[in-house]
C-alpha cells in the first residue's frame, strides 16, 4: 500500500496554484464587466474562490483553524451579494422614475 | 489518518479546484449576465463542495467534520437566493440579453413589478 499523505500536500500546493489562476480570470471580468450586475457576480465568484483557497490551505497545512474562515466568508458573501442586488434594484427603479418609463 | 481517507481526500480535492478553475472561465467566456450568473453560481457550489468534502476526509475529526457539512448546507440555501436576487436586480436594470436568446418569459412582469 502506498502513502497518500505527501501526494495529498503536493496537489493541494498545486491547487492553490490553479485557484490563483482562477482569481485572476474572475478578476479580468470584474475589470471588464459591462454591467454592474457582472461586477457583482466576479466579486462573489472571487469571494468563493478565497473560501476554496482556504480550504485547500487548510489541507496543505494540516492545520483545521482555516475551516472556520471558511463559514466566515460564505456568510460575508452571501450577505453582500444581497445587498448589492437591493442597490442595483433601487437604482434601476429611480432611473425608470427619472426617465418617465412604465416600470 | 488512514490511506482510504486520503485518497478520497485526493479526488474530491482534484475535483473541487478543476470545478473552481472551470467557474472562472465560464465567467469570463459566457456571453451575457444570465448566462454568467448561471456558470458562476452552479460550479463553485460544486467545487466548494469537493473542496469541503476533501477538508473532512483529511481531517476526520469529528468537529472538523460536522463544521464542513454545515457549510455545505448553507451554501446549498444560500447560494440559490444570491443567484436569484442579482438576476432578478439585473433584469430591472435591463441588462442586455444575448442576441441569440429565443424568449423572454419574465418580460410581461415589467408592469406590475
Amino acid at each position: 500500500m502506498m502513502n497518500f499523505s505527501a501526494l495529498l500536500t503536493q496537489v493541494s500546493a498545486a491547487g492553490l496554484g490553479i485557484l490563483a489562476v482562477a482569481l485572476v480570470l474572475s478578476f479580468v471580468r470584474l475589470r471588464k464587466g459591462p454591467t454592474l450586475a457582472d461586477r457583482v457576480l466576479a466579486l462573489d465568484l472571487m469571494t468563493t474562490i478565497l473560501m476554496g483557497m482556504f480550504g485547500v490551505y487548510a489541507i496543505y497545512s494540516r492545520q483545521e483553524v482555516f475551516v472556520d474562515v471558511t463559514i466566515v466568508l460564505a456568510l460575508i458573501a452571501f450577505v453582500s451579494t444581497v445587498v448589492y442586488a437591493k442597490h442595483i434594484d433601487r437604482d434601476a427603479a429611480r432611473h425608470d422614475e427619472r426617465e418617465g418609463v412604465e416600470p | 489518518m488512514s490511506v482510504v481517507s486520503d485518497f478520497l481526500a485526493l479526488i474530491f480535492l482534484s475535483a473541487g479546484v478543476l470545478f473552481m478553475l472551470l467557474a472562472a472561465i465560464g465567467l469570463l467566456r459566457m456571453p451575457d449576465t444570465y448566462l454568467r450568473s448561471q456558470v458562476s453560481t452552479l460550479a463553485p457550489t460544486l467545487g466548494k463542495i469537493g473542496i469541503l468534502l476533501a477538508v473532512a476526509a483529511t481531517f476526520e475529526t469529528g468537529h472538523v467534520v460536522s463544521k464542513a457539512l454545515l457549510i455545505v448546507v448553507f451554501l446549498f440555501v444560500t447560494a440559490p437566493v444570491a443567484a436569484h436576487l442579482i438576476l432578478r436586480a439585473a433584469y430591472h436594470d435591463r441588462s442586455p440579453l444575448d442576441p441569440s436568446t429565443v424568449r423572454d418569459d419574465y418580460k410581461s412582469s415589467r408592469k406590475d413589478c
